[in-house]
């Protein structure tokens, strides 16, 4: 052996000693320095936290009969990340599963973009790492063909689940109420540190509207959480820890199914008898209140949907349907979110307003056909005059002028067109006290206010007006002058005086206000609770819709909380005195024709029309009544917006409704011995069974 | 001169030659025979432990992947006492043949006839379930062919001719050639340590090797370069830097190969009781990375046990080299060492995460006919080379 081969050996012994010590070094690095930490890591490695949805509450009628319910259906989900992640983004795979389902790709391609700001429906509008449910109705079968093949279905998973129902008892929608389910938003995700996607298309959605958003929480109950060892395959292969989910809790509301039914099929009468007779009857809404406590029986508003399209995704056709001009924008509750100018139903606040600054509650006031307020004449509905008479009939018969001086004497009172410093505006100051302008609390979302003018809101308005007021008092309305001169001179001439003098507080607002009328805007649900607290003897109740949340077992877990109710700074006398008036109404006064041949002997009703002119529009048609008479315990409202007549459109709606709850024309009575029930109900089965 | 040509002899049936044949078996390397048979055992235990469960959840047999490799064991065995035996500078009449047969299988397995396994092609099926990779044989084939052509006897040169390096590159080129089609990097560089270690062993002079690393390196850089790699293959080669890059992907095995060898702290999670093996999260566990379950059910300990008797056959290999009877027996033995090092090192690198993942057994330990068959007679060759060695009385 030469001695180059010699010393070479020795260097390869030297090299394979070193690689050899490389390797123990680095396991001694690894297992023995690092141990912990690679010891963690292979835990977290061979389990999966699976978060286990909790099925969530129903809604419950105010006997226990589910208005929102659960039914499992096998849904089949798309998983847009694994689906993107495929060399064609999943093109393949949504040609097969479209031939699965039975429909397209394309189809299905829309379901799961994304939405933006832009893009149409189809879309989808919960967070991107959410499976995407794209079918909620499919068989077993198909189901099977897709659980089986998962190799060619990556990303697509069928699983049951827990989705949303309508029963619809006793034919009530109440689909405003209700309010609707979609998925979580990114932002919501990233807001609400306790929402949890739970992977569960059917349970990863939050409340958007009604009582599934005000009472999102409770319904939604707590996911579990289970800790599950898993192979390299992501099978499971046992459990480690488990924290089961704690249910959704019931909502059992006070909505009595009948009365809601009865006061949506009212509705949709009262709008065809009001287009029969040539009104374009746009909108109508319905409450039902009890006037003691504020829990309300139904709120109806027209026109309507069937909440159940949202399940499982919602076709562009549908969306534009809910939200379009043309369909009448079914989504918007018009009960609380439509403001109208209450009209009529508006004097119980003026007739106190007035009492309060000393018009003598028995005195005698004349009722001309028109009343000269300023330099303009205020006119009665269709001019007509009563000669003298007291407020009871000033009620009864609907007489504006006495309004109208009350208003305008009171003006001159705070200075006229030089207000003193604090002018006293009892008008105002009384329509407030009545709820009007502010929200009445309702435990429903998105609530208008309404709208009571006064001094300050003339002001703001004009600020923001003036501009476009000036320029049209300037240059008139040239294109409408072509067509139409009489109205643009007249738009000509409410623009100049807009503009001149349209931040300050005219007799004429004054007059307005004082029926109802001019920029006083008011919601059904406001009308309904002003009326209640005549009825009550001057309680302003909170409205409520949901009494009670109960646990899925029916044992009670908390009373809805109310906040206390204010008082009415009108005295007894006063109030029972408006009360004989509005019970005079429907005697012998303007409702007299529509509850002609009404049972009074069981029932005794007690009410207020009121048309509301809008300029441009049919009138806005209203009736607010409570009953019984004597021991009031119920408020049924109705409005009809461009319906006409209070006479003629919504009175008749607001009859049937109080047929049917008190069983009149030989109908079976929805209320029991007059009140609704007032055992907390127990549930039905939500029909979902146990969580998937 | 070896010990059994200067034994006494007697007549034929005499008690001597009981004692020469005797004292042949006193000369074979038992240091090096205890190891492998250690590695051996250590290796079915860990095949056994790799494959019982999944095997029971696929609803199969749980020993099959053990029996057969105790199977193979035995095969080995026999093949390994077959060129103990043989006098390996008989081997030299064969080699024409033995490197022909390597190059055969090699290009057979680019026809049709080859299956690909794990992206590799690099199996040809025989049927009935058995396969055979001819990559491994052709190592023994390399070695023993570049021991013949390099270790041609010389008068007074210190190394090899410029004509034998250059001839016996290009027949190491053929062989090389077909197995980096396949493509199976770890037996190209396999290849590429065993005849850089039998250079400079055989004293070729330092430039041939300088020369042979430069080109080397120019050589990967524009495969690399011109694109020549599929994109798996760099992703593949490359992830063990940052396995955390795309641990779905690429990174996978690395990462899990990490996870399962660093828990096992230091005396491991005790044999059968890996939780990572238990729920498979290393792929090709029996095979290539049949060290994480080492490194997790036995530990530090275990592994360092395995380095350990890796170590010693490596130790007694490089002896047996430095004792040959001729430069041909220490070129064999050289070969021999450099193959295995480097494989063992590659094998347990790609498990630490301080070399790309390839695919390579690790030897006498990981599941594998072919490879264990290459393993034993190599073993058998370096046993035959120590018998044959120099005596120094």
């Amino acid at each position: 052996m030469s001695s180059r081969t010699h010393f070479r050996l020795v260097v390869l012994y030297v090299v394979v000693g070193a690689l050899l010590l490389t390797l123990v070094s680095r396991l001694w690095t690894m297992q023995v320095l690092q141990g912990e930490h690679y010891q963690q890591v292979a835990a977290d490695n061979r389990t999966r936290d699976i978060v286990v949805p909790a099925v969530r509450g129903m809604i419950l009628d105010d006997t226990g009969r589910p208005l929102v319910r659960n039914r499992t259906a096998l849904v089949v989900s798309v998983d847009r990340t694994t689906l993107m992640r495929q060399k064609d983004r999943g093109a393949a795979v949504l040609t097969r599963l479209a031939t699965v389902l039975g429909t397209t790709r394309q189809a299905l391609e829309m379901r799961i973009r994304l939405c933006g700001p832009v893009t149409p429906r189809p879309c989808w509008p919960g967070s991107p790492y959410q499976p995407i449910p794209v079918d909620d109705r499919v068989n077993d079968k198909r189901a099977l063909q897709i659980v089986e093949r998962q190799e060619d279905f990556p990303g697509v998973t069928a699983e049951m689940q827990a989705v949303r129902e309508y029963p619809r008892p006793s034919g009530a929608g109440a689909a405003q109420v209700l309010g609707y389910l979609q998925p979580i938003t990114q932002a919501e995700l990233d807001r609400q540190k306790n929402l949890k996607v739970t992977g569960y298309a059917g349970a990863d959605l939050i409340g958007r509207d009604g009582l599934e958003a005000t009472y999102d929480e409770q319904l939604r109950g707590v996911p579990g959480e289970r800790t599950v060892l898993v192979d390299s395959q992501g099978r499971v292969t046992g459990t480690a820890k488990e924290k089961a989910p704690v249910p959704g809790a019931n909502i059992v509301t006070s909505i009595n199914s009948r009365i809601q039914a009865a006061a949506e099929k009212s509705l949709a009468e009262a709008v065809q008898s009001a287009r029969a007779h040539g009104r374009k009857a746009d909108a109508a809404a319905a409450v039902v209140m009890d006037v003691t406590n504020g829990h309300i029986a139904a709120l109806a508003s027209y026109p309507t949907y069937d909440p159940s399209i949202w399940t499982g995704g919602i076709s562009q056709r549908q969306y534009e349907a809910l939200l379009g001009k043309k369909e009448g924008q079914p989504l918007v509750s018009r009960a609380i979110q439509g403001q109208y100018a209450p009209g009529s139903t508006f004097k119980i606040s003026s007739v106190a307003a007035a009492v309060n600054s000393g018009y003598p509650l028995n005195g005698t006031y004349p009722c001309p056909g028109s009343y000269k307020v300023g330099s303009r004449a205020f006119t009665n509905f269709e001019g007509e005059s009563h000669g003298d008479m007291n407020l009871h009939q000033a009620l009864v018969v609907s007489c504006d002028t006495i309004f109208y001086k009350f208003a305008y004497e009171q003006w001159l009172r705070d200075g006229g067109t030089r207000p003193k410093k604090h002018p006293a505006d009892p008008m105002v100051a009384m329509a407030r006290d009545y709820g009007f302008g502010s929200r009445t609390g309702v435990d429903l979302p998105s609530e208008a206010t309404g709208r009571i003018p006064d001094r300050s809101w003339k002001k703001a308005y004009w600020d923001a007006t003036k501009t476009a007021d000036c320029k049209g008092a300037k240059q008139g309305y040239p294109e409408i002058a072509r067509t139409d001169p009489a109205r643009a001179a007249y738009l000509k001439a409410i623009a100049a005086e807009n503009c001149a003098q349209g931040y300050a507080w005219r007799a004429g607002d004054a007059a307005n206000l004082s029926v109802g009328q001019g920029d006083v805007l008011a919601t059904p649900l406001q009308v309904a609770r002003a009326y209640a607290a005549v009825a009550n003897g001057g309680t302003l109740v909170v409205p409520r819709v949901a009494t009670s949340i109960v646990r899925p077992d029916g044992t009670r877990v908390e009373q809805v909380a109310v906040p206390p109710a204010p008082k009415l700074p009108v005295s007894k006398n006063v109030l029972s005195y408006i009360r004989g008036g509005l019970a005079g109404v429907v005697k012998s006064g303007t409702a007299a024709g529509a509850f002609g041949g009404f049972d009074d002997k069981k029932l005794a009703v007690a009410g207020k029309t009121g048309t509301a002119e809008v300029y441009g529009h049919d009138d806005t048609s209203w009736f607010a009544s409570f009953a019984p008479v004597q021991n009031p315990r119920f408020v049924v409202v109705v409005m009809t917006s461009q319906g006409g007549t209070g006479a003629e459109t919504s009175a008749p709606a607001v009859r049937r409704i109080w047929e049917a709850m008190y069983g009149l024309n030989g109908q079976k009575p929805a209320l029991v011995n007059g009140q609704l029930p007032n055992v907390l109900p127990k549930p039905a089965d939500d029909g979902a069974g146990k969580a998937p | 001169m070896t010990a059994a040509r200067s034994a006494p002899l007697g007549t034929r049936r005499d008690p001597a030659l009981w004692r020469r044949r005797a004292s042949a078996l006193r000369r074979l390397d038992w240091t090096m025979f205890l190891s492998v048979a250690a590695l051996s055992v250590l290796g079915a235990l860990l095949v056994r432990s790799a494959t019982h469960r999944l095997l029971l959840d696929q609803g199969r047999d749980p020993n099959s992947f053990l029996d057969r490799h105790l199977l193979n064991l035995v095969i080995g065995v026999g093949l390994c006492a077959l060129f103990t035996v043989l006098d390996y500078r008989l081997l030299r009449a064969y080699v024409p043949i033995l490197y022909g047969l390597a190059c055969l299988g090699l290009l057979a397995v680019i026809t049709p006839l080859g299956s690909t396994v794990n992206g590799s092609h690099s199996w040809i099926i025989i049927g009935g379930g058995f396969q055979v990779q001819p990559s491994e044989f052709a190592k023994v084939g390399l070695v023993v062919l570049l021991a013949m052509i390099l270790g041609e006897p010389r008068d007074g040169e210190v190394g090899p001719g410029r004509r034998d390096i250059l001839m016996a590159l290009a027949l190491a080129g053929v062989p090389a050639a077909l197995i980096m089609l396949q493509p199976d990097l770890g037996t190209t560089l396999v290849f590429a340590a065993v005849v850089l270690g039998m250079l400079a062993v055989s004293g070729a002079r330092k430039r041939w090797m300088a020369g042979l690393v430069g080109i080397g390196l120019a050589g990967g850089f524009g495969v690399w370069f011109f694109g020549l790699l599929k994109a798996y293959q760099i992703a593949r080669f490359t992830a063990f830097l940052d396995p955390s890059a795309d641990p779905a992907g690429a990174g996978y095995n690395a990462q899990q190969a990490r996870i399962a060898v660093g828990s096992g702290g230091v005396t491991g999670r005790g044999l059968f009781h890996g939780q990572q093996t238990l729920g498979h999260f290393v792929p090709e566990q029996q095979t290539d990375f049949i060290f994480t379950v080492a490194g997790e059910e036995l530990g530090f300990l275990g592994g360092a046990l395995i380095v350990a008797l890796l170590g010693v056959i490596l130790w007694r290999g490089l002896r047996t080299a430095s004792q040959a009877a001729d430069l041909f027996g220490t070129l064999v033995a050289t070969g021999v060492v450099c193959w295995l090092a480097f494989q063992a090192f590659e094998n347990i690198g790609m498990t630490l995460g301080i070399m790309p993942i390839t695919g390579l057994p690790l030897p006498f330990v990981s599941y594998g006919g072919s490879a264990t068959f290459a393993n034993f007679i190599a073993l058998g060759l370096l046993q035959a080379v120590h018998l044959r060695r120099r005596t120094f009385d």
